[in-house]
C-alpha cells in the first residue's frame, strides 16, 4: 500500500530535485562525500557551542588576565602586574596553602579509606547491595544542603550534635567552624564523605576485574593475604588507583560548595584559614569586580589542574 | 539466600570440621560483616539527622533522639508556604531536564558522528573537544559572565543553562559506546534507505541505550546540585535554583535549624528517592560512565 504511494508520488520527487539545485548537488555526490556533508550537519553547531562557549572564554580569560577592568570603565593593558600582584599578596599565598591542604588532606584520607571499605565490602555477601547503598546513599545529595547539615553538627553545645555527643559523655568542648586549625579539616570532612561511595563503587569495579586465577595460584603457592594484597592486588589496581587519585584531586582543589555554604558569615573564614582558591576567584570577581586579577588566579588554578592532568597521563603511560 | 549459605556454612564449620581455624575465621567475617555495616550506617547519619530535624518541633531539635517524639510536617509547611521554595524547586527541575536532554541528544550526536562519520578533520574536532576537559568550570565563569551580562542572558533560565547543553565528558563517553554499534547494522539501514540522521536516531541509539541513560543521570545530577554557577548568573531570588535558594535562606533564618533542615531535605531528596528506586541501575551506570570515561 505504502509502497504503490510511494511510486506514485515519485515523479513529482524528481521534479522537486530537479529544480532545487541544493538537492540536485547532494545526489551527484559521491558516498563519501556524502558523508561528509552529513558529518557537517551533525556536527555545525556543535563545533559552533565548542568554539563560542568553551574556547572563546577561554582565551577571554587569559587576555583578561594581562588587563585591568573593574566592569565599570575602560578595559587597560596591564601587562604582568596582576601576576606581580598575585605573588605579593599574602592573602594568595594563604588560599594557595589551603588549596594544597585540601588537596593533601582529603585524596590520601579518601582513598585509603574508599579501599579499606571497598576490599572487605568484596569478601562480603550477606545484605552486600545493602551496605554498598549505605556507603553510596551521600554522593547522590546535593552538597549544598549537606554543608548545612554538618554546619549544624559542628556547632557549639547545646545546638551542634558533636558537641552534644562529647558533652553526653563528659568530654570537653571541641570548636569546629570558629578555630582557625579545626576549620578546614572541619570543612573538608564533608566532601570526602561525599564522594567516598563514588571510590568505593570504582575500587570494586577494579577489584571484579582481577582474574580470579592470580588468587587461586597464589593460595595454591601458600602466600599469606597481606602478601596477595600488596602483590597482586593492589598492583593490579594501578589503572584505577590513578584515576581515582586525579579525579579526586581535582575535586578537591575545586573545592567551593562546602567551604561557601559552611561559613556564609564569613566566606573563608575565619581569617581565611578556609577559602581555596575557587573561592578567592569568586570574592575578587563578583564582590570585589577585580575582574583581571581574579583571571589572572584562574590562570593559576587552571596551571594547577593541568599539571596533575598531565603527571596523570605520564604516570598511565609508564604502565 | 545468601544469608542462608552464610549461615548452613558457619555451622556446618563449627559443626562438623571442628576445627578452631574454621571458626576463627567465621568470626573475622562475621567481625568484617559488622565493622561495615556500621560503617554504613554511620555513612547515613547525616542524612537521617537531616530528615528527622526537620519533622521537629523547635523545642526538640537539640535533643539528639533520631525519631522525634511529637512528630510534625509544620516545618514542611512553612518553608513550602513561603513559596519561595516552590520557585526553586521549579527552576532547579526545569534547568536540570531541559540541561539533561540537551546534553544527552548532543553529546550523543557528535559522539556518533566522530565514530561513524569518516570525513576530513575528525581527528582535530575530537582532540579539540577532548581538550576542553582540561578547563575548570571556574576559568571559565568570569568570561560566562561577562557574555551573559551584554546578551542578556543574566537571570534567565537560558543563563543558567548554557554553558551545560553539551559536555565533552558525554561526547567521549558515547563515542566509546558508539564503537560497539556493528558498522553493519548502520550498512544495512542505509541500503533499506534511511538517511543518516535516521540511521542515527532509528538503528544507532536504541542500541546504546543504557549509555544514554548513565549520562543521563550523571548530568542531571551534576546540574540538579551545581552551586558556582547559577549562584553568579542569577540575581533575583525568583531565579534561583534549590541550592542558591538554600544557601540564601539558610543565611536569612540564619539559627533556625529546623527549617534549614527541611530546606535541605527539600532539596535532597528527589535525588535520593531516584536513588533509592533505580539503586541497581544507577550504580551500573557511575560503574560504566566511571570506568569508560
Amino acid at each position: 500500500m505504502r509502497r504503490a504511494s510511494g511510486f506514485a508520488r515519485a515523479p513529482r520527487h524528481l521534479e522537486v530535485w530537479q529544480r532545487n539545485g541544493a538537492m540536485r548537488f547532494y545526489h551527484n555526490l559521491t558516498i563519501s562525500q556524502k558523508q561528509i556533508v552529513w558529518a557537517w550537519a551533525f556536527l555545525a553547531l556543535p563545533v559552533l557551542f565548542y568554539v563560542v562557549i568553551r574556547f572563546y572564554p577561554t582565551a577571554n580569560a587569559f587576555v583578561l588576565s594581562f588587563q585591568e577592568w573593574n566592569l565599570l570603565g575602560a578595559r587597560s593593558f596591564a601587562g604582568f602586574d596582576n601576576y606581580v600582584r598575585l605573588y605579593n599578596d599574602p592573602v594568595f599565598w594563604k588560599v594557595f596553602r589551603n588549596t594544597f591542604m585540601y588537596l593533601i588532606l582529603g585524596t590520601p584520607i579518601s582513598l585509603v579509606l574508599s579501599f579499606v571499605i571497598a576490599y572487605h565490602l568484596d569478601k562480603v555477601r550477606f545484605m552486600h547491595g545493602t551496605i554498598r547503598a549505605l556507603y553510596f546513599l551521600p554522593f547522590m545529595t546535593s552538597a549544598v544542603a549537606m554543608a548545612w547539615v554538618w554546619r549544624w553538627f559542628y556547632q557549639p553545645v547545646p545546638i551542634g550534635v558533636f558537641n552534644n555527643f562529647l558533652a553526653s559523655f563528659g568530654f570537653s568542648q571541641i570548636q569546629f567552624l570558629s578555630s582557625t586549625t579545626n576549620a578546614l579539616p572541619s570543612v573538608l570532612a564533608p566532601a570526602i564523605w561525599a564522594g567516598l561511595g563514588f571510590q568505593v563503587i570504582i575500587f570494586m569495579a577494579g577489584l571484579r576485574a582481577i582474574p580470579q586465577s592470580y588468587y587461586e595460584a597464589a593460595r595454591i603457592d601458600g602466600v599469606s593475604s597481606w602478601t596477595v594484597l600488596w602483590e597482586i592486588t593492589i598492583p593490579l589496581l594501578k589503572p584505577t588507583i590513578v584515576f581515582l587519585v586525579v579525579f579526586s584531586s581535582i575535586g578537591f582543589l575545586r573545592i567551593f560548595d562546602q567551604v561557601y555554604n559552611m561559613t556564609t558569615n564569613n566566606p573563608g573564614g575565619p581569617l581565611n584559614s578556609t577559602k581555596p582558591l575557587v573561592l578567592l576567584i569568586y570574592d575578587t570577581a563578583f564582590n570585589g569586580f577585580n575582574m583581571g586579577y581574579a583571571a589572572a588566579q584562574t590562570v593559576v588554578l587552571f596551571t594547577i589542574l593541568l599539571i596533575v592532568s598531565l603527571i596523570q597521563l605520564r604516570i598511565l603511560r609508564d604502565r | 539466600m545468601a544469608a542462608q549459605d552464610v549461615a548452613i556454612k558457619a555451622s556446618s564449620d563449627t559443626l562438623f570440621s571442628g576445627s578452631s581455624r574454621a571458626s576463627r575465621r567465621n568470626m573475622g567475617q562475621f567481625i568484617r560483616w559488622a565493622l561495615l555495616f556500621s560503617g554504613g550506617v554511620l555513612m547515613v547519619m547525616p542524612i537521617v539527622f537531616m530528615l528527622s530535624t526537620s519533622l521537629k518541633f523547635p523545642f526538640e531539635v537539640y535533643n539528639l533522639n533520631l525519631i522525634p517524639e511529637e512528630p510534625t510536617i509544620e516545618n514542611y509547611t512553612y518553608v513550602l508556604e513561603d513559596g519561595r521554595f516552590y520557585h526553586w524547586f521549579w527552576n532547579s527541575l526545569i534547568v536540570a531536564t531541559l540541561t539533561t536532554i540537551s546534553a544527552v541528544f548532543f553529546d550523543a550526536l557528535v559522539g556518533y558522528a566522530l565514530c561513524k562519520f569518516r570525513f576530513p578533520g575528525r581527528y582535530l574536532i575530537f582532540i579539540a573537544i577532548l581538550s576542553t576537559l582540561m578547563i575548570p568550570t571556574e576559568m571559565l565563569v568570569i568570561p560566562w559572565y561577562l557574555m551573559s551580562k551584554s546578551f542578556g542572558w543574566l537571570d534567565t533560565y537560558w543563563g543558567i543553562m548554557f554553558p551545560g547543553i553539551m559536555t565533552a565528558f558525554g561526547t567521549f563517553l558515547m563515542k566509546q559506546f558508539f564503537e560497539t554499534v556493528p558498522d553493519d547494522f548502520l550498512e544495512a539501514a542505509r541500503i533499506d534507505g534511511l538517511n543518516e540522521f535516521q540511521i542515527w536516531w532509528q538503528v544507532a541509539m536504541p542500541l546504546v541505550r543504557p549509555a544514554l541513560a548513565a549520562l543521563a543521570i550523571f548530568v542531571f545530577l551534576g546540574n540538579w546540585t551545581a552551586f558556582i554557577w547559577p549562584l553568579i548568573v542569577t540575581n533575583s531570588a525568583d531565579m534561583y535554583t534549590l541550592p542558591v535558594g538554600l544557601s540564601s535562606f539558610g543565611d536569612e533564618v540564619d539559627v533556625a535549624w529546623e527549617l534549614i533542615m527541611t530546606g535541605a531535605a527539600i532539596s535532597t531528596l528527589p535525588t535520593l528517592v531516584v536513588f533509592l528506586v533505580f539503586q541497581r541501575f544507577i550504580i551500573r551506570g557511575v560503574v560504566m560512565a566511571g570506568l569508560k570515561g
